[in-house]
């Protein structure tokens, strides 16, 4: 198991892993890797590996069909590789609260209204696990459901803020998650100045609990200008003269 | 997994349109102002063979809450504190729209929201529940059981884990001659240690309005919820959006304010039905 660190911020007010408290991990996206899905991504803060896939939207199952809309399926699952020790791949408590909360991220942001009687999934499965797992979820899926042209009202994503030491610090890893004295994971789609998901494990005053969400819409609107990059480079294409040509 | 719900129950719009034309003239249709949760009734120790009990009811939601004492061994990345365990059972004979089987998403949620507030705030605290580091500890397992459904779950039962908590007597060990230990008896005299009070504010948004306490049909035509849990110093020690929709900044921040505010009317009340209880015991 990891130790607890001495000191959560150094003399120079860098973090455990060197980082500013307003700093985030070095974040990769990726879009379209996976054949057999509409729309997929995989997304990295740091260790943090989330992959996302999104198969529709297809028929509903008669029990579940809804007569004026998509009905959304999350799923949030973390793969027996993902953590220090073994997980057991059967779905816990955890992972079933967090598939519900995903879902309900995203119930705002998906024009489910254009398909009715059809579902729409998004897969998320966690492949390594270091702090902020559903909220590298959430910016996966909204990379995933643009890969896969399902309208959506804007891109979304998400940041967990913590606080170590006293100081509000965003993208918390795990060693800031599990020994912080707080975790909120917030997940927004910025450019309709919407937050569709926060959560908070530990304390916070009511003026840091404020002040977490402009550290996380500050965060999550540079994730998403990321996003937007990542989709525009995936779908250019050279032409002949050597063009660049959308 | 997680499934859009499809057996909610059908509100016509005309209702929802009705509700806000009335939010707009300041009324709700309870009478109640935006910012004042439902009456609220606790009674404590209403079960024998528990260690502690507590039947609560926020307007006609109804949850009883059970904590049992048992011994067991602490987890090993918290040798010297005692295990909490909270589960909730959204029995079908609270509602129709509840259903037998395994805990859904919903009744897992409740129960983890309730857990983070205990855990992480040290609500109770947990180095008293140490007997021997490492091996032997208390295992504090609280169930919250609905009993009827009439909107806002979370606040009722957080008032029925605070107000259970408060009544909890520990079991009475004994050491063997082998220098065994075991229960002696299963009540005692001996409280549970507490380190602070908290209390959840549950609001939900309907269109422009933020309300306190939503009742079954507002919590039904409700744009989202939000559940913010606070201790006495004002500090929030949990939080939750849960609903389908979303918020702006604008109306965080509103909310914020509307549920610390109503946090004090929460804390008033609770405070008065365990001055109450007190009496009678």
């Amino acid at each position: 198991m990891m130790a607890r660190p001495e000191k959560f911020i150094d003399e120079s007010g860098r973090r455990v892993d060197g980082r500013l408290p307003n700093e985030l991990r070095p974040i990769k996206m990726q879009v379209g890797l996976l054949k057999n899905a509409n729309g997929s991504a995989l997304v990295e803060y740091g260790l943090t590996k989330v992959i996302a896939a999104i198969y529709g939207p297809r028929e509903s199952q008669k029990s579940v069909s809804l007569p004026d809309r998509a009905s959304l399926r999350v799923r949030y699952h973390m793969a027996p590789f993902s953590t220090e020790e073994r997980k057991n791949p059967v779905p816990t408590r955890r992972e079933i609260e967090l598939s519900k909360v995903l879902r309900e991220s995203l119930e705002p942001i998906v024009m489910t209204n254009y398909f009715p009687r059809t579902t729409i999934d998004v897969f998320v499965e966690v492949l390594q696990s270091d702090g902020g797992t559903r909220t590298v979820a959430a910016t996966a899926a909204s990379l995933a459901l643009a890969d896969a042209g399902i309208p959506i009202k804007a891109l979304f994503g998400g940041v967990a803020v913590g606080k170590v030491d006293g100081v509000l610090v965003v993208d918390i890893n795990e060693v800031e998650d599990m020994y912080g004295d707080a975790d909120m994971p917030i997940v927004a789609a910025p450019d309709l100045n919407l937050v569709t998901l926060y959560q908070l494990n530990g304390v916070l005053s009511k003026d840091e609990f404020q002040e977490a969400f402009d550290i996380a819409m500050n965060a999550i609107t540079g994730i998403v200008n990321m996003e937007k990059e990542t989709l525009k480079s995936s779908y250019q294409v050279e032409n002949k003269e050597g063009d660049l040509e959308k | 997994m997680s499934i859009t719900p499809y057996r909610v129950p059908v509100v016509p719009k005309i209702k929802r349109d009705n509700y806000i034309k009335l939010y707009e003239k300041g009324f709700r249709t309870d009478e109640r102002d935006f910012y004042t949760p439902r009456k609220i009734s606790i009674k404590t120790n209403v079960l024998e063979k528990a260690n502690g009990s507590s039947l609560v009811k926020l307007g006609n939601t109804t949850i009883l809450a059970g904590i049992k004492i048992e011994l067991g061994q602490p987890y090993p990345d918290t040798p010297s504190e005692g295990v909490l365990q909270v589960h909730a059972e959204l029995s079908p004979l609270a509602s129709s729209f509840f259903e037998p089987g395994p805990p859904d998403e919903n009744s897992i949620e409740l129960s983890r929201v309730i857990d983070r507030s205990l855990r992480d705030p040290r609500v109770i605290d947990f180095n008293s529940l140490i007997i021997n580091p490492g091996n032997k500890a208390w295992v504090i397992w609280i169930d919250l059981y609905a009993l009827n459904y009439d909107g806002n779950l979370f606040d009722a039962s957080m008032l029925a884990t605070m107000s259970a908590l408060y009544t909890t007597r520990m079991p009475e060990l004994e050491e063997l001659e082998t220098g065994e230990i075991k229960i002696k008896n299963k009540v005692s005299n001996r409280p549970i240690k507490i380190n602070k009070r908290i209390v959840s504010v549950t609001t939900a948004k309907i269109g422009k309005y933020i309300i306190v306490d939503p009742n079954l049909d507002e919590e039904i035509i409700s744009d989202t919820r939000s559940v913010l849990v606070f201790d006495e110093e004002g500090n929030i020690v949990g939080a939750q959006k849960t609903g389908m929709g979303s918020y702006t900044m604008e109306e965080i921040n509103n909310t914020i304010e509307i549920s610390s505010k109503a946090s004090q009317v929460y804390f008033k009340l609770l405070e008065e039905a365990l001055e109450n209880e007190k009496l009678e015991r």
